[in-house]
């Protein structure tokens, strides 16, 4: 026995900063968080008066908060969609060697090393929504105007400024910012293939459609699924690029759940908003604990 | 705005047919190919270039008539208000992230030897618990760790800013380690114990001479997510002790914007991340790769 402590015990005590740091600040901070989400503070004054989950309830029955709900989810499909597909084709496009591969891999992924705030300055320029009830209306800028100019004026839209579909717009530039990093992840599935694997599916006469059907698909769903992990929770999470296209935090059009615990938060509603990063939390963790396990289980495969 | 051209590429899928011994139709196929890469390289760099002109336009540009075209005059009003807005913050976040992406790249080597070299019983369960950190949402924890920061007493802005992506930044940097050292030969740590190194010897004489590329990687890694941050620099800081996140925002905010200013800013904001990528590029992927979890 004490062999074995001797054994592993320097191990514990090097880990045992980190465990304890990740202990308190995520752990017991959860706990923390969804005690605070049980009481009625909703004052900058300390309350500590329970009231059971009626804050959950009060949300959940909050029409603004429904809308929100509605928004992540319409925010993380077309997130989720366009960085798929426009991952997927660019490193389809870029997997068999080509001249200056390298170049466009460099150009679809620098965005990536740009922060939502920076993107968000020149995006809520081209976002922007002046005038297009007049088409060609002389104070139209971005990229209504560019579209009008080339002809597609068809397209001139108002972008987030609407209550519906507003939230969609604000998937653009993240797309923009995180279809080269799916393409990465793509790139390293698609070379991790064997060639001999095409060969010889080529060999048995399967067509190329048949080809992605039975065997390049199959090969890269474990890659696929990393994605959509990746882009979903940083969808659910997403605030700072919000942030920097809508000047005001509370603007119901583009409200997703995280922006409106920053509003409740100003507006010290500490209850609500502990409430909101709870529901926040139990959303990622349906997507994210079962990936965990799912990876741990592999791997010991 | 691309999905006309979304279709095109299924035309050309029979492209890599070897049988096809069509050459011209493989040149065609080909042709199509640059002609869609080149496409999507403009629309990527579009927002690029309206950040550049933008940043130039004095106010015989305001008319939005020339929103799009070069500027008639280029001026540097812009990038001198941006500057002045923007140093004091600049060389703040630099002190913030070096020592954050050094200080948790240390302890991320040295868990992610500990996870994958030196296990003990319950190991892999405290490897996914610690895992799952790099993925809640930090809404999730903030309203009390604004409660517990101000508690410790830790000075808001910097010092605050400097422990959560120290601490915050753990998981990634261990997981990025450990799967690093997975692929290290146990004969290796084996040998230097029956040599009777402990384990401190042991990581200073074999791990850590071989770590370099994980480092660069963790570094890279934690760097740009520290410059990039916005989330924690709006909890725990303000403009006149944030870093560029908070200080860009502020100059960028409002109803009224100085778009020249902002997009100049939004440019200087970006120049240290863009230079890192642009000379450590590969390794950027790397980490990119790594966050995946499985690495």
């Amino acid at each position: 026995m004490f062999a074995r402590v001797k054994h592993w015990g320097p191990g514990l005590l090097l880990l045992a900063p980190t465990i304890i740091l990740v202990g308190v600040f995520v752990y017991w901070l959860i706990i923390e968080n969804f005690r605070v989400s049980l009481t009625n503070q909703h004052t900058a004054k300390p309350s500590n008066d329970y009231v059971g989950f009626s804050n959950y309830s009060n949300l959940l029955a909050d029409s603004n908060f429904q809308h929100s709900l509605l928004n992540l989810l319409i925010l993380t499909v077309v997130f989720l969609a366009g960085t798929l597909i426009f991952g997927f084709l660019w490193a389809w496009l870029l997997d068999k060697p080509a001249k200056g591969e390298g170049i466009f891999r460099a150009v679809y992924l620098f965005p990536m090393s740009i922060s939502f705030i920076a993107s968000g300055v020149v995006w809520r320029w081209l976002l922007s929504s002046l005038q297009t009830d007049q088409p060609g209306g002389e104070r139209t800028t971005g990229l209504n105007r560019l579209l009008d100019s080339v002809g597609l004026g068809f397209m001139q839209n108002d972008w987030w400024s609407n209550p519906t579909w507003g939230i969609a717009a604000i998937a653009v530039p993240a797309i923009w910012q995180l279809s080269g990093y799916v393409m990465a992840l793509f790139l390293a599935g698609f070379r991790g293939i064997p060639e001999e694997l095409r060969e010889a599916a080529r060999i048995d006469g399967c067509s190329e459609w048949k080809l992605y059907r039975h065997v390049i698909f199959p090969q890269l769903s474990p890659v696929m699924l990393s994605a959509v992990i990746i882009i979903g929770h940083m969808s659910l999470k997403l605030f700072d690029l919000i942030r920097a296209i809508v000047p005001d935090a509370n603007t119901y059009d583009v409200q997703v759940p995280a922006t409106m615990m920053w509003v409740k938060y100003i507006g010290s509603d500490y209850a609500d908003a502990a409430a909101i990063g709870m529901i926040l939390l139990v959303l990622v963790a349906i997507v994210v604990i079962p990936y965990l396990m799912y990876t741990s289980r592999a791997e010991k495969r | 705005m691309a999905t006309s051209t979304l279709t095109r590429p299924r035309d050309a899928a029979p492209q890599s047919a070897a049988s096809a011994p069509n050459k011209g139709r493989r040149r065609i196929n080909r042709t199509l190919k640059y002609a869609l890469l080149i496409f999507f390289v403009i629309i990527i760099l579009i927002p690029a270039y309206v950040l550049f002109i933008t940043s130039f336009k004095g106010t015989s540009d305001a008319d939005p008539s020339r929103a799009w075209l070069l500027p008639q005059s280029w001026e540097t009003a812009g990038w001198d208000k941006a500057w002045t807005t923007l140093a004091p913050a600049l060389g703040r976040t630099f002190l913030l992230v070096i020592p954050a992406a050094l200080i948790s790249a240390t302890l991320g080597s040295i868990n992610g030897y500990v996870l994958s070299k030196w296990r003990f019983p319950g190991a892999n369960l405290v490897f996914t618990l610690i895992l799952f950190g790099m993925f809640i949402p930090y809404q999730a924890v903030m309203i009390p760790l604004t409660q517990l920061m101000s508690n410790i007493g830790i000075a808001q802005g910097i010092p605050s800013l400097l422990l959560l992506h120290i601490v915050y930044g753990l998981p990634i940097c261990t997981l990025i380690f450990r799967n690093y050292y997975e692929s290290v030969p146990n004969e290796l740590i084996e040998a230097a114990r029956m040599d009777g190194a402990g384990i401190l010897r042991t990581y200073a004489s074999v791990i850590l001479p071989i770590s370099a590329p994980g480092f660069v990687v963790v570094l890279i890694w934690q760097f740009t997510s520290a410059w990039n941050d916005y989330l924690f620099a709006a909890f725990f800081s303000s403009g006149r002790n944030g870093p560029v996140t908070i200080a860009l925002s502020f100059l960028a905010g409002g109803q009224l914007t100085d778009y020249a200013a902002s997009m100049a800013g939004a440019l200087i904001a970006s120049v240290p991340t863009l230079i890192v990528y642009i000379l450590l590029g590969k390794y950027f992927v790397g980490g990119l790769m790594s966050g995946s979890v499985k690495g």
